[in-house]
């Protein structure tokens, strides 16, 4: 496990340094997943210790939102008189780009297939 | 005795383990409740918990600063993370190959829906342009979303906060909404791209709780539509003169 820690860190630290060095607007740690992505295609397989750990964090990814998700306590008055305006604009347009997103994949999977989707 | 207790509280209050361990308990106390509720999608464990920390913060009359000094230690987890989702993104390697053509045109389709639907509506319910120009990245990763806002003129402070309600919307209503659209057990890939694109990790939080495949999808859809909405975004503020 510490082995597989010691990676994720490491391959975030490759990005981090990656994104600052070519100036690109890309974040570090979305930089360490193509990185660690492209280890493993080189590699062929995962290893066992970083398959159970990477599981194991990702299974728990919505706990690590929560600290930030906290910080709207700090946007209250600069939000008080458009509230409702926002969330509607908020959940209308996630709604849609949802419905777009997936019905166009599911759609172009049937054409180029010339069937279903599976 | 009162006074022992309100010197206890005043030591703890000033320590990081108290608001890391409030938080990681809360987070379990609405995980647990999400499950018994049988994953009913308005008890998303993200909601729920932010909601009872923002009452317990309000009601100690704790600064956000203070309760960020513990809580920091679950954040900073974010980008390990985010590494890990090379892991089941790798699994799914033989599918993404087969299915590029249709993965990069929605994630197109997705992308300028994202943007421009955000623009329109808040632009018909008479949102200002500073909100407008910051809601534009809502539905990207958190960091490079407040870049785009800054880039574009908005406030990079309050596109966080609209970040993250932007993916607990996507959280709750997506599986819902996909559920309507037909979208069943074996679309568990279109379910995760559509969760990662339009609501980032949050999205992606979610559709692991659905499957190891949703997850690796919604992961994927996350990534690549920061890229593409930092070009997408300052293209429609070009357009549209905002």
């Amino acid at each position: 496990m510490i082995g597989a820690i010691a990676a994720l860190l490491a391959f975030q630290l490759a990005g981090e340094i990656g994104v600052r060095l070519l100036g690109v607007p890309v974040p570090g740690p979305v930089a360490g997943m193509l990185l660690l992505f492209a280890a493993l295609a080189l590699r062929r397989r995962v290893p066992d210790d970083l398959a159970t750990t990477a599981n194991g964090v990702l299974a728990h990814l919505s706990l690590l939102f929560v600290p930030a998700g906290v910080g709207i306590i700090a946007h209250g008055e600069r939000l008080a008189g458009i509230w409702p305006a926002l969330l509607l604009t908020l959940v209308a347009s996630t709604v849609l780009a949802v419905a777009v997103t997936a019905l166009t994949l599911a759609g172009l999977r049937r054409v180029l297939r010339g069937g279903p989707a599976s | 005795m009162t006074a022992d207790l309100f010197e206890l509280w005043v030591y703890l209050a000033e320590r990081p383990l108290l608001w890391l361990t409030v938080t990681v308990a809360v987070y379990w106390g609405a995980h647990r409740l999400y499950q018994l509720s049988g994953e009913l999608a308005v008890l998303n464990p993200v909601l729920v918990a932010v909601a009872v920390l923002v009452g317990v913060l309000l009601a100690s009359d704790t600064a956000y600063a203070t309760y960020f000094d513990g809580a920091q230690f679950v954040h900073f987890l974010l980008g390990p993370a985010t590494v890990a989702l090379a892991v089941p993104l790798y699994g799914q390697a033989h599918r993404l190959r087969r299915m590029a053509l249709p993965l990069a045109l929605a994630l197109v389709a997705g992308s300028v829906t994202a943007v421009v639907s955000a623009v329109g509506i808040g632009w018909l319910l008479g949102l200002g342009p500073e909100v407008l120009r910051s809601l534009m990245p809502k539905s990207v990763t958190t960091p490079v979303a407040m870049g785009i806002s800054e880039k574009l003129g908005g406030l990079p402070a309050l596109t966080a906060v609209l970040v993250i309600l932007t993916g607990i919307t996507g959280a709750v209503l997506a599986i819902p909404l996909l559920r309507l659209l037909g979208f069943g057990r074996e679309d568990a890939h279109a379910k995760g791209f559509a969760l990662g694109v339009a609501a980032h990790g949050i999205g992606t939080a979610r559709a692991f709780q659905h499957s190891e495949e949703a997850g690796a999808f919604a992961g994927l859809g996350m990534g690549l539509n920061a890229l593409l909405t930092a070009l997408v975004a300052p293209l429609v503020v070009w357009l549209l003169v905002l």
